[in-house]
């Protein structure tokens, strides 16, 4: 019992993690219609920003500084990159941000080196917040729980509380009559792009000093990302939120418990094979769940698209 | 035509399959290849190229997709992947059997593998275009290339799998030992994939699956399934992409999990995209600047793939045509026999255009050199010069390179831009 | 060409819509639509604006599916089928926004239409470029619809009038027996008007054309049958001299506009 919880927290953080990332990204797609492809390299930007900026002001100034740094740079990639491709339609759009994830990547190494940086959390947080059954739960983990849900009800109350939120979420069903109204859309449509990278930032400076900052932090977690909100339905916040938490959770638990094929297949009535090692389905007898954790979600979101194409909130025709 | 043609085809209803004119470029190319050992002789030179050809074969089954059908995907290596580890796997059970499939037609195999891995992912990713397709792409990509981790029977696991191309009787005489004679085989199936899917192109559905690019709904409301008509194409592509993968295992008796990869799949999307997708011949030309930036640039400097991102990206946003479409866009000019005005303001743009860009990556090269070597190694070379990267004086021939180039070329562009108007207008003003 | 040519002499009426019903959301648009359109006949639907003109037209031929109520074309039930499938039918339509494939010429935007009708299907094995019959066929839509010298240019550079001619022709090539057209004269000067009119009249010879239309000449210049809707039900069917001297017909619609045709 005691277990189930200590995973239950793990869980939790690594998919309010995935939650900054995906409320961006579902964001933006339901805006724009555009799948930003470089999300994941404005979340490592963030990281490689704080790390810099806290090796000269601390981790909070770098907390602070890094997402708006980000941010700004979203913006402009907005406003003179992907607003100059929109005219050639979804797929350049699409093209330009994977090139964008590219290019970002190189830069990194570029300014960075290939090796991971030296990026820790800070002293104050460096301690055991409780101990569960002898599992001590860091207090780091507390405060990133605490910083994403603190976002996501920030964003929450921008998006449905505020007058600028009513014009993004009218600008997301009728651009044109918003823009008639007297509103500037171009506008709106960069500030979101901005606001979108910075959460990305943000989940970057939080995430970098437990999952390390690396150039190839972005890639590792691009593809889940996308995965996410594809199972959460293109454009759903709600659904990223769900999705988000779902694959937290399956990849912790599979992770923590050693579920073996073999145990699932003899249980339902087959005999194991004397040899294994010619076997044709010697894999699949062999198959335990933490060595699979990592491609559940993909094997989630097939299942997803073959049974609900539009997701787990998505509209039909999104 | 002539009218005589024209009545001699029309009484068979068709027109004739082979004309000189259309026949011509394929001819060439043919030639061009048979000869081109003759002229680069070293075993290095011919494993370039038999890259070269792999990736070209792979870039047309990609384009097929992405320029022909409209269909973005993030996850082709796949196909191709999944096409060379059966090739391999293949090789060896042949090999056990003593069975007679010669190596020359191993390829086939691949083809139709790839075929079948298409078919499955093809009858549920094919239901919609666009993004959801990029997405069902990139998780089916994501997810086959994490499993080659875990199902070893097939994939080998992390060293891959391996076979020897050498395990049969020799065919005529030849035993593929040689660079040279896997060169001549994958020539050969370069040539035939190429010509099928250009055929393909000319096919009722291939000119569909453009018509359901530009325009799925209008397509439908004239008796064609979107899906099916995407479908379709889909199982096409990966037939060829896997025929590459065919050719990757009879090159390289390797197959690892980096033929399946994101990586691998974005490459040759870069690929596809430099060389250009609006034009039959864009992926070749794309497969072989690559192939060749991959291969030379990466001798000369440890950055060629960040030059590789700022082109790419630049490509994308100023010329979505890609190499290919910056060549055609001249096709006017020279059938106005207008092309001689632009050489002058070309060469005084372009020129210092070149020399800023120059000045750019000697910066870079420079601080890179600054940043990341190790300590006390101050030597570096660039450009066929050596120096001291720590001193100034270098770096700052380099920015007054970059900025002197860039204000002349600034200077020349109204001058090109009047030039390229004048070149594309037809005198008197009619076409 | 196309084998429901001949079906129609049975008396069974080409296209029969039985209390066609569409609701989206709370709001009912078609709320009980029946009529029937016989072969041969070249029906007139009008009425005011926001009455479900277009949106009658996207039920008819798949593009939504209806709430409740039937749709028979031929006799033949088309509840379900996709689009695709009702074109092949021998239902073809035009749009109100013209929809062409820009990116490809204008000859290229013909012989694809004619593709499926020709037997074609999703083959591979067959050269386009090679079939002289479909060369000759799109040549010949070509030359009816006066676009011969844009042949080779692409279709999205063409004038609006050229666009709204290569639509039409993009309709018919299909050779289907019943044919709709959505405003085929929206937003054009009076003498492209007259060059689409005697176009229409042109290639809808021994067909059964549906059209949905403002202007009032091109109606009563066209149809030989003229229904009314008005808030998605149909107030009068008949003659256009019956729904010009129909009471309700001047009381909700036409008044205003007959007035100022005489």
């Amino acid at each position: 019992m005691d277990l189930i919880l200590v995973n239950l927290i793990d869980g939790l953080v690594t998919g309010l993690l995935l939650f900054m990332l995906s409320a961006g990204l579902t964001l933006i797609f339901s805006m724009m219609g555009v799948l930003n492809f470089a999300h994941a390299s404005f979340y490592m930007l963030g990281a490689y920003f704080a790390y810099q900026i806290s090796m000269f002001l601390g981790f909070w100034m770098g907390l602070l500084i890094a997402p708006i740094v980000v941010g700004v740079l979203g913006a402009l990639v907005e406003r003179y990159g992907l607003r100059r491709v929109h005219q050639y339609g979804h797929v350049p759009e699409l093209i330009f941000t994977f090139g964008l994830a590219l290019l970002i990547e190189e830069i990194v190494q570029f300014i960075w080196g290939k090796d991971q940086m030296p990026y820790s959390i800070p002293e104050v947080l460096n301690f055991t917040a409780l101990s569960i059954a002898g599992n001590a739960i860091p207090a780091y983990k507390v405060f990133m729980i605490f910083t994403s849900v603190a976002i996501f009800i920030a964003l929450l109350y921008v998006l449905t509380r505020t007058r600028v939120g009513m014009i993004i979420q009218a600008a997301l069903s009728y651009p044109r009559t918003v823009e008639a109204l007297g509103h500037n859309v171009p506008l709106v449509f960069m500030g979101v792009f901005g606001v979108g990278t910075a959460l990305a930032g943000v989940a970057g400076v939080i995430a970098g000093p437990v999952l390390s900052t690396f150039p190839g932090m972005a890639l590792v977690l691009g593809s889940i990302v996308f995965v996410t909100i594809v199972i959460g339905g293109l454009g759903s916040l709600w659904g990223a939120l769900v999705a988000s938490l779902l694959i937290g959770w399956i990849t912790t638990f599979a992770k923590a418990y050693n579920i073996r094929m073999e145990d699932i297949l003899t249980g339902i009535g087959f005999e194991k094979p004397v040899d294994l090692s010619e076997h044709m389905l010697r894999d699949l007898w062999t198959i335990t769940s933490p060595q699979i954790a990592d491609i559940l979600p993909y094997l989630l979101m097939v299942l997803i698209l073959v049974f609900r194409p539009y997701g787990l909130f998505g509209k039909r025709d999104a | 035509m002539t009218s005589q043609t024209q009545n001699l085809s029309r009484s068979r209803g068709r027109a004739p399959l082979v004309t000189l004119s259309g026949a011509l470029p394929w001819l060439i190319c043919t030639l061009f290849l048979l000869l081109m050992p003759l002229i680069f002789t070293s075993n290095s030179a011919l494993t370039i190229m038999n890259q070269m050809a792999i990736t070209i074969v792979f870039a047309l089954a990609y384009n097929m997709l992405l320029g022909q059908g409209g269909m973005l995907s993030f996850g082709h290596a796949v196909y191709m992947g999944m096409g060379g580890f059966m090739c391999v796997h293949l090789m060896n059970y042949v090999e056990d059997m003593s069975l007679p499939i010669p190596l020359p037609v191993l390829p086939i195999f691949g083809g139709l593998f790839g075929m079948g891995v298409a078919l499955i992912v093809g009858s549920f990713s094919t239901r919609k275009a666009g993004t959801v397709f990029a997405m069902i792409s990139l998780g089916v990509g994501e997810l086959i290339a994490a499993c080659s981790v875990i199902v070893v029977a097939f994939f080998g696991g992390e060293e891959g799998v391996s076979g020897d191309r050498t395990y049969g009787l020799p065919v005529f005489g030849i035993e593929f030992l040689h660079q040279i004679e896997v060169y001549y085989l994958t020539a050969f199936w370069l040539v035939l994939s190429a010509l099928l899917m250009f055929l393909f192109s000319r096919t009722p559905i291939g000119r569909m699956a453009n018509a359901v690019r530009d325009n799925p709904e209008r397509a439908e409301f004239l008796g064609y399934s979107a899906r099916w008509v995407r479908f379709y194409s889909f199982v096409a592509s990966g037939f060829f992409a896997g025929i590459a993968g065919g050719l990757f295992a009879v090159n390289y008796e390797i197959l690892t999990e980096e033929n399946l990869n994101l990586a691998t799949s974005g490459s040759i999307l870069l690929v596809t995209f430099l060389g250009g997708v609006g034009f039959f011949f864009g992926p070749i030309i794309g497969a072989i600047l690559f192939t060749l930036l991959q291969t030379v640039l990466s001798l000369q400097t440890e950055i060629w793939q960040l030059y590789l991102g700022v082109l790419f990206v630049a490509t994308v946003m100023f010329f979505p045509g890609g190499l290919a479409g910056v060549i055609m866009m001249h096709a006017l000019p020279m059938r106005l026999g207008k092309a001689g005005l632009l050489i002058k303001p070309y060469f005084k743009t372009l020129v210092p255009a070149v020399i800023s860009m120059a000045g750019v990556a000697a910066v870079l090269e420079i601080l890179y050199h600054i940043r990341h070597a190790a300590l006390g190694e101050n030597e570096m070379t660039l450009f066929w010069v050596s120096f001291d990267s720590h001193s100034p004086l270098p770096l700052i021939l380099a920015v007054v390179a970059m900025v002197a180039g860039f204000w002349l070329a600034r200077r020349g562009a109204p001058e090109m831009a009047e030039a390229w108007h004048k070149a594309n207008t037809p005198d008197g003003g009619a076409v | 060409m196309n084998a429901m040519g001949q079906r129609s002499r049975d008396g069974t009426p080409a296209l029969q819509i039985e209390d066609l019903r569409k609701s989206f959301g709370k709001a009912e648009i078609i709320r009980g639509v029946n009529l029937s359109i016989g072969a041969g006949e070249r029906h007139a639907v009008i009425g005011p604006n926001g009455a479900g003109k277009s949106t009658l037209f996207n039920l008819i031929t798949g593009r939504f599916p209806p709430t409740s109520g039937k749709v028979r074309l031929h006799g033949a039930d088309l509840a379900g089928l996709a689009p695709f499938q009702i074109n092949r039918m021998g239902l073809s339509r035009s749009f109100q926004i013209t929809n062409i494939f820009p990116n490809m010429t204008v000859f290229e935007n013909v012989r694809c239409s004619l593709l499926w009708a020709t037997g074609y299907r999703y083959s591979f094995w067959n050269m386009v470029n090679r079939s002289r019959a479909l060369t000759e066929g799109a040549e010949a839509i070509l030359e009816q619809i006066n676009l011969t010298s844009r042949r080779n240019l692409p279709a999205g550079v063409l004038s609006y009038a050229e666009q709204r001619a290569l639509e039409i022709g993009i309709t018919i090539a299909g050779g289907a027996n019943v044919i709709m057209l959505d405003e085929p004269t929206a937003g054009m000067s009076h003498s492209e008007t007259d060059y689409i009119m005697d176009l229409i009249r042109k290639v809808t010879e021994n067909k059964t054309l549906v059209m949905v239309e403002h202007d009032m000449g091109v109606v009563f210049g066209l149809a030989d049958k003229i229904s009314v809707l008005v808030y998605g039900e149909i107030i009068a069917t008949g003659s256009p001299e019956a729904v010009r001297a129909n009471p309700k017909v001047q009381e909700a619609y036409l008044g205003a506009v007959l007035e100022a045709e005489h």
